[in-house]
C-alpha cells in the first residue's frame, strides 16, 4: 500500500508541475488542482498509512490512527478548492479582458513595462 | 492585559465581516467602519508593544486548550512591534485610499481589514500551521485588493501573483507535513524541544522539511530567484495596495526570522542555523537583482518595485547573519524599508495620476501640476530608499555594515551594499530628472480626465509616510534600544519557549552561537 500511495503522489505531484509550467492558462489550473490532490494525499500520509484504526485512543483500542493529518487535510481541501475557483473565475475573466489565454501574454502584445500599449 | 493579544486578529475580522454584511452600499459608512478599525488597532498594538517589553513573551491558549495540542497566539517584542507597524502603515493607506481609490471597485475596505488580519494573525501565531492558515487568509484577501479596479495588465499580473502563491502554499503544506511527520508537534515553542531530540534517521527528512518552508518564506520575501512575482504585482497593484503590501514581504523575513531562529536556531544541534548558508548568498544576489533592476526599469512603479526587491536582500543579508547585532540592524532596516517602499509607491501614483496620457513611463512629458512639491516629496523618497543621510536608512544601512564587520563574509557583505547604493542612487537620480527636470522643459499639454481629481488628502498621506521616516530618525535611540532588547530575546529562546510549554520546559543547550562562526 506505501508504494501504491508513494508512487500515486508522486505521479500526480510530476503531471501537476509539468501542467503547471504549461502556457496557457486551463492547463496551469488543472496544474494546481492535481498538485493539491497530491499535496492532500501526502499530508494525510504523512500521519502514517493505517487501515481500519480509530482516530481515538480508548482502552479496548489495540492501535490508533493520527487524526491530526486528516483535520489538517480538511483545512487544506476548504483552502484548495476555494482557491481554485477564484482562479477558475480569475482566467475567464482575463481571457475576456485581454483577449486571449496566455499566462505571459502573447509575444508582441502589450508588456508590463508599458513600452506598447 | 496579555489577553489583549486576540483583538488585533478578532477586530479585523467581525469589523470586516460587518462591512461586507451590513454596510456595503454606503461607501461613507465603510469608511468609518474601517477607519475604527485602524485606530482600535493603533491604540491596541501600542499598549500590547509596551506591554511586551514589560513582562517579555505571554501566550494566549485559544479555547484554553492546553499546549501544544490547542492553537496558541505569541506574544512577544517581535511580534508586537510587527502589529504596531502593520498598524501604522493600515492608518496612512486607509488615509490614502479613502479619497478616492476606495471608489473603483467594491468591498475595497472589507478586503482592507481581512488582510490586516491576516498579517496580524501570521505575526502573532505560535503554530506553524496556523502560520499557514493566516497566510492563506492575507493571500485571499491581497487577490481581491490586487485586483481592485481591475484593467487587462492587473488582471494578468494578479493571475500570476497568484498561481505563484498557490503553488508556494502547496510547499507549504509539504514542509509542514514533512515535520510533523518527523516531530509530531505542530507547534514552534515545542518544535523547539522536539527538534534536537529527533533520531538520526529521521535528520534528512525533517532537513527537507525545513528547507521546503524556507523555500517557501523565501517566495513571500521575493528572494531571487523567487523574486518573479513581485515586480509585475507590485508595478500593477493599486497604489494605496501595493503600499500595504509592502508589510507582506516583510511577513516572510519574519517567518524565517521566527522559526528558523526558534525551532532551528542554537539549541538545535546538527541543524543549528539551518537555513544560514543559503540565506546570505541569496540576500546577496538579492540585493543586486534588485538594484540593476532599478537601473534597467522603463517604468516608475517597476522601478519602485525593484528597489523593494533590492531592501529585501539588505534585510536578509543582516538576517542572514544571525548575530544579536545584526538582527536588531536588520530590524530596524526592516522599519525603515516598508515605510520608505509604501511611501514611494504612493508618490509614483501621485505622479501617474498627474500625468495623464504619460502614465509611469519614465520619458520627458510636460510638467506636471504642483512639480515643486511632487518633486520634493520624491527626492525625500529617493533619499530615504538609497539610504543617504540625514534619513533613518542610512542609520539603518551604518548599523548592517558594522554589524557584519566581524563577518568572515564581510568583504561580499559590505561590497555588495556599498555597491548596490550607488546604482540605486544613479537609478533614482535619472529617474528624478527625467521626470521632474527634463519634463519642465518639454513643450507640450497633458490631458487627464475630466473628473480627475488632485485630492490633498494624498498628499498629506504621502508626508504622513514620509514623517514616519523622519520619525525613525530622530527617535532612534529609543527603537534601537528596544530593537537590541527583541534581538537578545529572540536569541534566548528559553523565555519564548517556557511561555508556551509551561515553566520546567527542558530547554536544550545552546551549542552553535551563531552561523559563520569560526
Amino acid at each position: 500500500m506505501e508504494f501504491l500511495v508513494a508512487s500515486s503522489i508522486g505521479l500526480l505531484s510530476a503531471c501537476g508541475v509539468y501542467m503547471l509550467l504549461r502556457g496557457r492558462t486551463f492547463p496551469v489550473v488543472i496544474g494546481l488542482s492535481l498538485l493539491s490532490y497530491a499535496v492532500n494525499v501526502f499530508l494525510f500520509a504523512m500521519g502514517r498509512l493505517q487501515v481500519d484504526m480509530p482516530p481515538i485512543l480508548s482502552d479496548s483500542a489495540t492501535g490508533y490512527t493520527d487524526p491530526l493529518p486528516q483535520a489538517l487535510v480538511l483545512t487544506a481541501i476548504v483552502i484548495s478548492f476555494g482557491m481554485t475557483a477564484v482562479i477558475v473565475v480569475l482566467a475567464l475573466r482575463t481571457y475576456l479582458e485581454i483577449g486571449n489565454d496566455h499566462v505571459d501574454g502573447l509575444p508582441g502584445g502589450p508588456t508590463d513595462s508599458g513600452e506598447t500599449k | 492585559m496579555g489577553n489583549w493579544m486576540i483583538v488585533p486578529v478578532v477586530l479585523p475580522l467581525v469589523m470586516g465581516a460587518l462591512t461586507v454584511l451590513a454596510v456595503r452600499h454606503d461607501l461613507i459608512l465603510q469608511r468609518v467602519f474601517s477607519a475604527f478599525t485602524v485606530v482600535a488597532l493603533l491604540a491596541v498594538s501600542i499598549a500590547l508593544v509596551s506591554y511586551a517589553a514589560h513582562t517579555g513573551p505571554e501566550m494566549y491558549a485559544l479555547g484554553n486548550w492546553p499546549t501544544p495540542f490547542g492553537i496558541v497566539l505569541v506574544l512577544d517584542r517581535l511580534s508586537a512591534m510587527m502589529v504596531l507597524l502593520t498598524s501604522i502603515l493600515a492608518i496612512i493607506v486607509w488615509f490614502y485610499a479613502s479619497r478616492e481609490w476606495d471608489k473603483r471597485g467594491k468591498h475595497f475596505h472589507a478586503l482592507f481589514q481581512f488582510q490586516l488580519m491576516g498579517i496580524n494573525g501570521a505575526f502573532l501565531t505560535g503554530d506553524f500551521f496556523n502560520l499557514f492558515v493566516f497566510f492563506e487568509v492575507l493571500l485571499i484577501a491581497s487577490y481581491g485588493l490586487m485586483l481592485h479596479g481591475a484593467g487587462g495588465e492587473r488582471l494578468k499580473a494578479g493571475m500570476q501573483y497568484i498561481v505563484v502563491n498557490l503553488t508556494g502554499s502547496s510547499l507549504f503544506l509539504i514542509g509542514v507535513g514533512l515535520i510533523y511527520s518527523v516531530t509530531g508537534t505542530l507547534n514552534m515553542a515545542d518544535l523547539a524541544l522536539k527538534v534536537p531530540l529527533v533520531p538520526d534517521s529521521d535528520l534528512a527528512l525533517l532537513k527537507a522539511g525545513a528547507l521546503v518552508l524556507f523555500l517557501v518564506f523565501c517566495i513571500k520575501a521575493a528572494m531571487v530567484p523567487m523574486h518573479f512575482w513581485l515586480p509585475g504585482t507590485y508595478a500593477n497593484a493599486p497604489a494605496p495596495v501595493a503600499a500595504l503590501f509592502a508589510i507582506m514581504t516583510k511577513v516572510g523575513a519574519y517567518s524565517i526570522l521566527r522559526l528558523y531562529s526558534l525551532a532551528f536556531g542554537g539549541t538545535a544541534g546538527d541543524l543549528s542555523w539551518l537555513v544560514a548558508p543559503y540565506l546570505l548568498p541569496a540576500a546577496l544576489v538579492t540585493l543586486v537583482v534588485g538594484m540593476v533592476g532599478v537601473l534597467a526599469a522603463k517604468q516608475l512603479t517597476r522601478m519602485v518595485a525593484f528597489a523593494v526587491v533590492g531592501s529585501m536582500g539588505t534585510l536578509m543579508i543582516s538576517i542572514s547573519l544571525f548575530t544579536p547585532d545584526s538582527v536588531a540592524a536588520g530590524l530596524y532596516y526592516m522599519l525603515h524599508s516598508t515605510f520608505a517602499g509604501a511611501a514611494l509607491f504612493l508618490i509614483a501614483d501621485l505622479v501617474i495620476s498627474r500625468r495623464g496620457q504619460f502614465g509611469g513611463i519614465l520619458h520627458a512629458a510636460p510638467e506636471i501640476r504642483q512639480s515643486g512639491l511632487i518633486a520634493a516629496l520624491f527626492f525625500m523618497g529617493a533619499i530615504a530608499m538609497a539610504s543617504l543621510p540625514p534619513l533613518s536608512g542610512f542609520l539603518g544601512k551604518l548599523q548592517i555594515l558594522s554589524a557584519a564587520q566581524n563577518s568572515p563574509h564581510m568583504i561580499w557583505i559590505w561590497a555588495a551594499i556599498l555597491g548596490t547604493s550607488l546604482l540605486n542612487i544613479i537609478g533614482f537620480g535619472r529617474a528624478g530628472s527625467v521626470l521632474f527636470w527634463k519634463s519642465s522643459a518639454t513643450e507640450g499639454e497633458i490631458q487627464t480626465a475630466s473628473d480627475q481629481t488632485f485630492p490633498p488628502q494624498a498628499i498629506i498621506a504621502t508626508g504622513m509616510m514620509l514623517a514616519m521616516l523622519v520619525a525613525l530618525t530622530v527617535f532612534a535611540g529609543p527603537v534601537t534600544g528596544y530593537l537590541h532588547d527583541t534581538s537578545a530575546e529572540l536569541f534566548d529562546t528559553t523565555g519564548y519557549i517556557r511561555a508556551v510549554m509551561g515553566a520546567d520546559a527542558p530547554v536544550a543547550e545552546v551549542t552553535t552561537v551563531a552561523p559563520f562562526a569560526q
